[in-house]
């Protein structure tokens, strides 16, 4: 990540309203949960989409590299992003 | 049947996947993928059957076999789950994963979507990294068309060392061709060289260090550098289908050795 970024606003994926799109810049997750998240698609650098809530607001759909991938609340908290619009 | 299966390499089918076959030729063809890519989709147009296009939880494997011939064989496709990768996070990627592992499948396609490739690849490598009798099929290759994508066929042949087929499923375009690489690769008259994934220093020597051991264990059962890497990983679900498949009736010794290994 270039050195600039650190002056943005650096969130959780949790905390993003429906309609925005953030890139990934780090995961939180060690492990087995590490894995599984980049297997989903969520490497540092890649932009995703806030798709809609579920009625409980928990899970959240994203668009990830194409695919629409439901998060948890507690997944979705481990993924720092940074708002792109 | 049955008791002249149990000294065959496929008697696994029989016993842990409900998988029976007519005949020792029969050839078995795993169909893996990300979900939503069409799998069932290819699955109907080949068998001629009719499954559910759409999702899999809560339904078995044994739900989706169906056969098909092509020149002078019989085959047996399994119709898999939907997953994005081979380490097992839910019920359904577990099914998949065991059944690429465990069922010892002569060949196993990987179904991707056209439109969205790079996220695809990812199962594609990991599968590759397992067997190497495996077919890609780059399906949806309509929709591909319509966003304006080119896929590069023959590239990622290349690239990866294995057979690519591009397909639309749903109107049977390559489905002949994805047909014509399976046979020669579920046979043997055709051999992939898939592309080798090389890790850190510090892994590979792991990796080393338990490659000796695994060969002895597995027997030529399930790859060891594989199994080392799963190990390394710490997926325990790898570790209980090992015991499942693999040591259902033999001395537990062998379990034991596999459990130690990964405590260690
Ligand atoms: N345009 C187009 N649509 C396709 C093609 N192949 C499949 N589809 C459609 O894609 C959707 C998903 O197809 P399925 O066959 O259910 O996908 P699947 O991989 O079995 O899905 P899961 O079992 O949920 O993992 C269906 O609506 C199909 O009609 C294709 O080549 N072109
Ligand atoms: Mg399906």
């Amino acid at each position: 990540m270039k050195e600039g970024y650190i002056y943005e606003k650096i969130m959780p994926l949790s905390e993003i309203d429906v309609g925005y799109t953030v890139q990934v810049l780090k995961l939180l997750t060690t492990g087995l949960q590490r894995r599984r998240m980049l297997d989903l698609g969520l490497i540092p650098g890649t932009v995703i989409e806030v798709l809609r809530k579920s009625p409980l607001a928990d899970p959240i759909a994203y668009n990830i590299r194409g695919a629409t991938i439901a998060l948890r609340t507690e997944e979705s908290r481990q993924i720092l992003v940074r708002q792109m619009n | 049947m049955s008791l002249m299966c149990k000294s065959c390499s496929k008697a696994v089918l029989n016993k842990k996947f409900n998988i029976k076959l007519n005949c020792h030729d029969d050839l078995v063809i795993a169909l893996a993928g990300n979900p939503n890519v069409g799998k069932s989709t290819v699955f109907n147009a080949l068998t001629g059957l009719n499954q559910h296009t759409g999702n899999w939880p809560g339904k078995t494997v044994e739900n989706a076999r169906g056969n098909y011939k092509h020149k002078d064989k019989k085959f047996v496709l399994v119709d898999l789950p939907g997953t994005y990768s081979l380490l097992a996070n839910s019920v359904e990627e577990q099914v998949a994963r065991d059944f690429i592992c465990f069922g010892k499948p002569n060949a196993t396609i990987v179904v991707t979507d056209a439109t969205c490739l790079e996220r695809n690849l990812n199962l594609v490598l990991q599968v590759m990294e397992l067997t190497d009798k495996v077919i890609l099929c780059v399906n949806l290759m309509d929709e591909a068309k319509r966003k304006k994508i080119k896929v590069d066929i023959k590239g990622l042949e290349k690239e990866l060392g294995i057979p690519v087929v591009g397909t639309t499923a749903r109107s049977g375009e390559g489905l002949q061709e994805l047909m014509d690489q399976v046979y020669e690769i579920a046979l043997g008259f055709q051999t992939t060289s898939p592309r080798p994934l090389v890790y850190t220093p510090d892994v590979e020597w792991k990796i080393e260090e338990l490659t000796p051991k695994l060969v002895e264990l597995l027997e030529g059962k399930l790859n060891p550098r594989w199994v080392a890497l799963r190990l390394i990983e710490g997926d325990p679900t790898i570790l209980d289908s090992i015991r499942n498949f693999l040591y259902d009736d033999k001395d537990s010794n062998a379990q034991e050795e596999v459990a130690c290994i990964y405590e260690c």
